[in-house]
């Protein structure tokens, strides 16, 4: 920074590399980006536009692949091939196949090893890196985010924009920091703390923002807690979450398959070393939390930013859209929610399927049954994390409790592969979304971290996972 | 994409704050590879009940003939990035949106379908939300809604999304057009 340049954030300094040109006020700007990620769901129309157009993909090397919103969970033998819930479903994942193999795109699908939830393998495989512009069509795209990268969701029409062109149409959008001074309490984890800052700022808090996470409690959670955090940024309505890259994201991303290898390694750090916000960058909005203020969260309505205390009751609601969650979700002000009767627990998708919230889970579980009449499932974002689950033995751990350990995919999370809940059914789901129906027309989800979840599977109902007396906490 | 034509028709109203894409249209039905048909599921599960029957909820009898505009309560739109909300309702007979506030991801895919979202102040949302059924006017051209018996107001929309709406202006187009650009921005890249 030469000393009269006026102090950029992280978000600046990402955009003002990617602008192949820059707004003016009848057109956008447009945006470079550097890795494309892509699903069944919301490309085959976006593939079709290109194919009518006769048009080819510009950059399929900076294009990946795979398969995850419609592929069922359930282990199959190979001669039947999977079990998809729909012919329809079926045909979903076989056009991304063609549609891959005719564009030259590399696609993880069934047979490779890195399949999984399109936001748990980018960063697996370290395509996921720092200063990158990354784009997906799904609106949990933030997830990148947590290494320092501006990632975000965008729809099918912009799939097909940046299929043809890398390049987006965009204005720039706002910015907003979120700082988490303090120190978290034992039990409070990444998704507590993300369930407690879209509560604060609400559901459209972040609308037309990108919003970069800082502060002690953020610094000290691990990569994948922060992906967590910057993961649910789309439920606060913000385009976008960031965390500037430290240490831990180098650690993390040292040797992966994608990352710089070697001298190119120590250059990419060295410019890495330069994305932060520097002193006196503004921000449209700042908004400060304390850490050590939270506890363990639940959400008590069909909006995510209905997450409360464990401890707290449901709050009294006045508004007719509020009275009428509380309405669908059976539960009454005043009351705790600790206690509600649980039928399913659904632990996995983008949100906390990695390998550190599937050992939260374990914690809570080792030892212990799931409660009679609980359906628990356990769906790992990855056929990496799955490995590495087994190798720690806690699909065991899961098993002798009675939970169903599931193939990678997004599940339970947004129904629509066969794994879903009955009409009227209570979920404890570690997904982002509480939506009237998410989970199955008339489901009613409560959203928490994995702990939260393996308890209310062990308890039968919401419960405290801090009381479950022989945990400890490290 | 054809050019948008101001247009009266009267509003619908759907008072609930923060409806979410996944009412819209349930993630059930996105296995599909195209986009046309997706009309039969717009608020699916507020229009049917779990044996498919139809429900009471006034979505079911609507003739969207002479109910093109939809007005939601603040928020509208939010949750996911699915292009198939906009699909849906523009299948289902509506052409515009107006609400306080309106969700950025379904806000941009909205305009570049054809479905007009409108922003509108928060006391003429109000004044809409609680009169069902106003006949309402919209001028994109000008960025005018005129609200028969009702507050008239002005809107904003992005400029190059105005232009493309009017012109029927392609973006693909725009950026193919800046394919030597982009090249050199990648030259630049290594
Ligand atoms: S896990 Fe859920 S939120 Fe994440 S990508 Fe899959 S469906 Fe979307």
């Amino acid at each position: 920074m030469s000393p009269d340049a006026p102090p950029r954030s992280l978000f600046d300094k990402i955009w003002d590399a990617h602008l192949v040109e820059t707004e003016a006020p009848q057109t956008p700007g447009v945006v470079y980006i550097d890795l494309h990620l892509v699903h069944e769901v919301t490309s085959p129309q976006a593939f079709a536009e290109l194919e009518a157009r006769d048009l080819a993909v510009r950059r399929p090397d900076r294009t990946l692949a795979t398969i995850d919103h419609a592929t069922p969970t359930l282990a199959f033998d190979p001669a039947d091939g999977p079990a998809y819930a729909s012919d329809a479903a079926r045909k979903q994942v076989e056009t991304l196949g063609e549609n891959c193999r005719r564009h030259g795109i590399t696609l993880h699908g069934w047979d490779s090893p890195h399949r999984g939830v399109v936001h748990v393998i980018g960063p697996e495989l370290g395509a996921t890196q720092p200063g990158m512009t990354i784009v997906c069509g799904d609106s949990h795209t933030a997830t990148h985010g947590a290494f320092g990268a501006l990632a975000f969701g965008i729809g099918t029409t912009e799939v097909g924009h940046v299929l043809a062109t890398q390049c987006l149409l965009q204005r720039k959008p706002r910015s907003m920091r979120v700082t988490v001074d303090g120190e978290a309490p034992d039990g409070v984890s990444a998704k507590d703390i993300i369930l407690a800052i879209i509560a604060e700022i609400g559901v459209d808090g972040g609308t037309g923002c990108v919003i970069e996470y800082a502060g002690e409690a953020i610094e000290a959670l691990d990569m994948e807690g922060r992906m967590t955090v910057c993961n649910m940024s789309i439920e606060a309505g913000a385009r976008a979450g960031m965390i500037a890259p430290d240490e831990k994201t180098f650690a993390w991303l040292e040797g992966r398959q994608h990352a710089p290898q070697g001298e190119a390694w120590e250059a990419a750090k060295q410019s890495w070393s330069q994305l932060f916000s520097d002193p006196g960058a503004k921000f449209d909005r700042e908004v400060r939390l304390n850490a050590a203020d939270l506890a363990p969260m639940v959400t008590w309505g069909t909006a995510p930013d209905t997450g409360i205390a464990i401890t707290a009751p449901v709050p009294q609601e006045t508004t007719a859209s509020r009275k009428k969650a509380l309405d669908y979700m059976q539960l009454k002000p005043g009351e705790a929610v600790t206690g509600a009767r649980v039928d399913q627990v659904f632990i996995g998708s983008c949100t906390n399927s990695r390998i550190s919230d599937l050992r939260d889970a374990a914690r809570i579980m080792q030892g212990r049954r799931v409660a009679d009449g609980v359906r628990a499932l356990i769906v790992p974002g990855s056929v990496a994390v799955q490995k590495q689950a087994e190798a720690e033995g806690l699909d065991q751990v899961f098993r002798q409790a009675g939970a169903q350990w599931r193939e990678p995919g997004c599940s339970m999370c947004i129904a629509m592969n066969g794994d879903r809940g009955e009409p009227g059914e209570l979920v404890v789901s570690t997904s982002n979304r509480n939506f009237e129906g998410r989970q199955g027309p008339g489901v009613r989800t409560i959203l928490a971290s994995p702990a939260t979840a393996a308890a209310a599977a062990i308890a039968g109902a919401v419960a405290d996972p801090r009381q479950l007396a022989e945990v400890e906490y490290v | 994409m054809s050019e948008f034509e101001n247009f009266q028709s009267r509003a619908f109203v759907l008072p609930q704050e923060d409806i979410d894409t996944d009412q819209i249209i349930p993630a059930r039905f996105l296995t599909t590879t195209s986009r046309a048909g997706l009309g039969a599921f717009a608020f699916h599960d507020w229009r049917f009940d779990r044996q498919g029957q139809p429900t009471a909820h006034p979505l079911v009898s609507l003739d969207t003939s002479s109910f093109q505009i939809l007005v939601g309560g603040r928020n509208f739109g939010c949750g996911s990035s699915r292009e198939h909300a906009p699909w849906a309702l523009l299948d289902f007979g509506f052409k515009a949106v107006i609400s306080s506030e309106i969700a950025d991801i379904f806000r941009s895919n909205a305009a570049r379908n054809g479905l007009l979202p409108i922003v509108a102040p928060a006391e003429a949302h109000a004044w809409l939300l609680h009169n069902p059924g106003a006949a309402v006017t919209i001028d994109l051209a000008g960025q005018s809604v005129q609200v028969e018996g009702g507050p008239s107001f002005s809107f904003d929309i992005e400029p190059f999304a105005r232009h493309c709406l009017l012109e029927g202006t392609d973006p693909l187009g725009f950026l193919l057009a800046r394919r030597a650009a982009i090249q050199a921005h990648e030259a630049r890249m290594t």
